[in-house]
């Protein structure tokens, strides 16, 4: 029992992280209809500022969190305006290529930047877990949970009492509506994508001192982004939570009691499955299927 | 005019190693025949039905291990494990096409990306089928008769057979009813319908081809490199087989012949000037500038130059906007 | 002959269509008319399959057409046209026809596969019956376009030769008329009066009256789902329940 317990905790902070990703996706893919192929090199840029931030320049942990939202609002800001914002009109399929364009460059270029060889993140927190009753974790992850449920609470607070969340919402659900009432449209896409890359950016940053931080790591990660997503169904925050934290259990269950070399599976089953029997998601509401 | 092209084409290809100098540039034709072959495959969905797929590469591996384990651990002669291996490639494809029925777009995507990351698993952990991440060495070079095709000059010709049987295949399936039936569904699936097109089954035909070519394109690297191992599932083939497509001209017969040619001789050439890295953001630069400056890709846009006002084949190169 | 028996489609707490029911003669021009919102296309929908129905059986000659897709429908012999304009876009107007005679071979994969002469011939033989076809809607000078360039009516005109190339023995047209001028509408009327003539049964969705009493035999008037009137062209025009659904929904709508 403590075994299943200690399980479903490990599964929570990795799954909180997944969340933040899942949230951010699900705005993008769900609400801009734009396949972020590249959603994972947020994730993976975070993590490398984080590194920056920390191992480099010394700073402290909410700095180089910071940090790397920052910077990963600022790239998506460029991203959309750039690349998706001339595009706007065109077929799915072709922002498809470009944002898979946009992953192989990030990638290739952190590569070259930062080496292929995994880098570790320091940290300032002591290694030895504490003891909650039947389940141990180390501070860190502790830390990193706590943290994790912190963004995803300002994200809902964001989307759904902020006025720019209101404009997001509106945005996409009446285009012609939202523009009538004088949102400018082209500011809140890039705001968008901005605020979605931002989440991502902050899970690279909480994952990477947890685990090693790599340039290929974006590619898990944009899967299970995606599987998140589709899990919680698109545009739907909760189902997004909800569904990373499910995936994240999942896999810490898969890992400990089938086998770990198998745990990434877990992202690919789940797309596989939910795409074959429940489409719309688990969480959304009975839609007819066209 | 085009067929005397073509003639020249086909001279040049049969004497090619005659008067290429060294072995190594015998080894860059070899691979850009391979990519070819695999390029041509991803182009029959991409081109043709306009689903991509992303996980190409999966059925490339399975080619390869197949084709690898039958002639190492059964000590199969090539061409049976080479047609077992084309078998299960494609019946891979048809999982695939079934498995994908009513996805579309970005959902067909993901499966074909899932299904990949899932073989990929297998093929690193399942250590007593496919030796893990060792991978399998010592893959035995295919015979023809008594002759071995273990030379690069012979196993040119054996990859060159493999383009032009590949080419044939493509080339009668899109200049026939079938092509037309999937340039149907890709430009509007409801009205093909309508004319009695089953997409369904045009698309499943359409998986099972395509990843029966790219079986056979996983076989012919295997029996070269005479080693497999789980990389063949590495991201980057996949990358390379889109590149190729996208800038050589998808959707026509042509270009991914063309973008293999270009993006297999070009890494090599480059590649005292720029490591494999800058190639690999160079492509994903490339990719985003084709998208804005060459949507359809070089074979088109140099046809259209050529020739003026194009007659529209069925299988149009035009894509839809 | 094509029969719906007590159609009914419900979406959540919608009912599109309710107990429709009727026969469509063979050989005649019927029209579906009622205000917007009536369920026509819906009832298009269902009878070629792209609509499960919730309720009730659409057969043809005896044979249950319910439930299958709607490519088999097609393979029945009854071929629908779209409201919204549908074309293959990026092809020209010959291949769009000759795509459209998708049913006219049966070449299969293997038969592709060998590339036997008779292939060839086939080939040759579709390519000439769309030109017939294209020349039946006189586009014979728009032939090697691009679909997606020609002007809006054209590309009806285009989308009829399609319908047309999959030798249907009913056809569905969906407001066949919408979006025309007099004289496009004059043409496409004397088109489906030829095609009548040919032995197609015709059945039509439309909004413009006179276009609708100048070529029918029968009319069908939906409103709110149901069947209210059925009959000759006349006869419904006085009909009262008719004059009502209409001016009912010209007083109240928008």
């Amino acid at each position: 029992m403590a075994e299943l317990l200690q399980h479903l905790l490990n599964g929570l902070v990795l799954g909180g992280t997944y969340a933040l990703l899942g949230i951010g996706l699900t705005l993008i893919f769900g609400l801009m209809n734009v396949v972020n192929f590249a959603h994972g090199e947020f994730y993976t840029l975070g993590a490398y500022v984080s590194f920056a931030a920390l191992a480099l320049a010394g700073a402290g942990f909410f700095v180089a969190l910071l940090a790397a939202i920052v910077v990963g609002a600022a790239l998506g800001w460029l991203c959309e305006v750039a690349l998706l914002r001339p595009l706007r009109n065109e077929s799915i399929d072709t922002t498809m290529l470009v944002m898979i364009g946009v992953w192989i460059a990030m990638q290739n270029a952190e590569l070259l930047g930062w080496g292929g060889v995994a880098k570790s993140i320091p940290h300032p927190f002591p290694t030895a877990p504490l003891v909650l009753g039947p389940v141990a974790i180390a501070p860190l992850r502790l830390f990193v949970l706590v943290l994790a449920a912190g963004l995803i609470a300002a994200a809902w607070l964001l989307v759904q009492k902020t006025k720019l969340g209101r404009a997001m919402r509106a945005t996409f659900q009446d285009r012609d509506t939202a523009a009538l009432m004088g949102v400018g449209i082209g500011r809140i896409h890039a705001a968008t994508f901005a605020f979605g890359s931002a989440l991502a950016a902050a899970a690279g940053a909480l994952l990477g001192p947890i685990f090693l931080v790599y340039p290929s790591m974006g590619d898990l990660a944009s899967l299970k982004a995606f599987s998140v997503v589709i899990l919680g169904g698109l545009g739907n925050l909760p189902g997004a939570t909800l569904g990373g934290l499910l995936l994240g259990i999942a896999e810490e269950l898969g890992a400990g009691y089938i086998s770990s070399g198998y745990r990434d599976a877990a992202g690919f089953v789940i797309i596989i499955l939910v795409l074959l029997f429940r489409p719309s998601g688990l969480f959304a509401r009975q839609e007819r299927i066209a | 005019m085009r067929r005397a092209g073509g003639w020249l084409l086909a001279a040049g290809a049969l004497t090619l190693p005659l008067w290429l100098q060294s072995p190594y540039h015998v080894h860059v034709a070899i691979m850009a025949g391979i990519f070819g072959v695999l390029a041509m495959s991803l182009n029959l969905l991409l081109g043709y039905t306009g689903q991509l797929s992303l996980g190409h590469a999966a059925f490339f591996g399975v080619g390869a291990y197949t084709s690898a384990l039958l002639t190492l651990k059964l000590e199969w002669s090539f061409w049976p494990a080479l047609a077992v291996a084309v078998g299960l490639a494609g019946a891979a494809g048809f999982f695939i096409g079934r498995l994908a029925l009513k996805l579309r777009g970005a959902y067909f995507v993901l499966v074909t990306i899932s299904f990949a990351g899932v073989i990929s698993l297998l093929s690193v952990n399942w250590i007593e089928l496919t030796n893990g991440p060792l991978g399998l060495p010592g893959v035995p070079a295919p015979a023809l008769g008594p002759w071995s095709l273990r030379t690069k000059t012979a196993y040119y010709y054996l990859v060159l057979a493999a383009v032009v049987l590949s080419y044939a295949v493509c080339r009668r399936i899109v200049r026939s009813r079938i092509g037309r039936a999937l340039v149907a569904l890709r430009e509007n699936e409801a009205l093909a319908e309508s004319i009695g097109v089953d997409v369904t089954h045009y698309l499943v035909l359409a998986a099972v081809v395509s990843a029966a070519m790219a079986g056979l394109g996983g076989s012919l690297y295997a029996h070269y490199t005479r080693f497999v191992s789980p990389e063949v599932f590495l991201f980057t083939y996949t990358v390379t087989m889109v590149i190729m497509v996208v800038a050589g001209g998808k959707g026509t017969l042509a270009g991914p012949l063309v973008g293999a040619v270009l993006f297999t001789v070009l890494p090599e050439a480059l590649r005292a000037v720029a490591s494999w890295q800058w190639q690999m953001l160079a492509y994903g630069v490339l990719l985003v500038a084709l998208v804005f400056f060459l949507p359809r890709g070089i074979v088109p846009q140099l046809s259209a130059a050529i020739g003026g006002r194009r007659r529209a084949e069925p299988a149009s190169p035009t894509p839809r906007s | 002959m094509l029969a719906v028996n007590d159609l009914a489609v419900r979406f959540g707490g919608v009912t599109a269509l309710e107990r429709v029911s009727f026969e469509v003669r063979p050989g005649s021009i019927t029209s579906v008319i009622g205000p917007n919102g009536a369920g026509k296309t819906t009832a298009f929908n269902a009878i070629t399959g792209y609509l499960r129905p919730t309720g009730g059986r659409v057969t043809y000659d005896g044979a249950a057409l319910t439930g299958l897709r709607p490519s088999a429908i097609a393979r029945r012999g009854i071929v629908r046209t779209f409201q919204k304009t549908s074309v293959f876009p990026a092809l020209s107007v010959e291949d769009n026809v000759v795509t459209g005679l998708h049913l006219r071979s049966t070449a299969g994969f293997l038969a592709v596969l060998a590339g036997r002469r008779r292939l060839a011939a086939e080939e040759r033989s579709l390519a000439a019956e769309a030109a017939d076809i294209i020349e039946f809607v006189g586009l014979t000078h728009r032939r090697r376009e691009a679909a997606s360039g020609l002007p809006y009516g054209e590309q009806r005109l285009v989308e009829l030769a399609v319908a047309l190339a999959a030798r249907p023995r009913v056809l569905l047209l969906d407001e066949p008329g919408a979006g025309m001028t007099g004289a496009e509408k004059v043409v496409v009327s004397g088109l489906i009066r030829r095609v009548r003539e040919q032995g197609v049964t015709v059945l039509l969705v439309e909004h413009d009256m006179r276009m609708v009493m100048g070529i029918s035999d029968t009319v069908i008037v939906l409103n709110g789902g149901r069947v209210i009137a059925e009959g000759a062209p006349a006869a419904i025009r006085a009909h009262p329940e008719v004059i009502r659904a209409y001016l009912g929904a010209s007083a109240g709508s928008s």
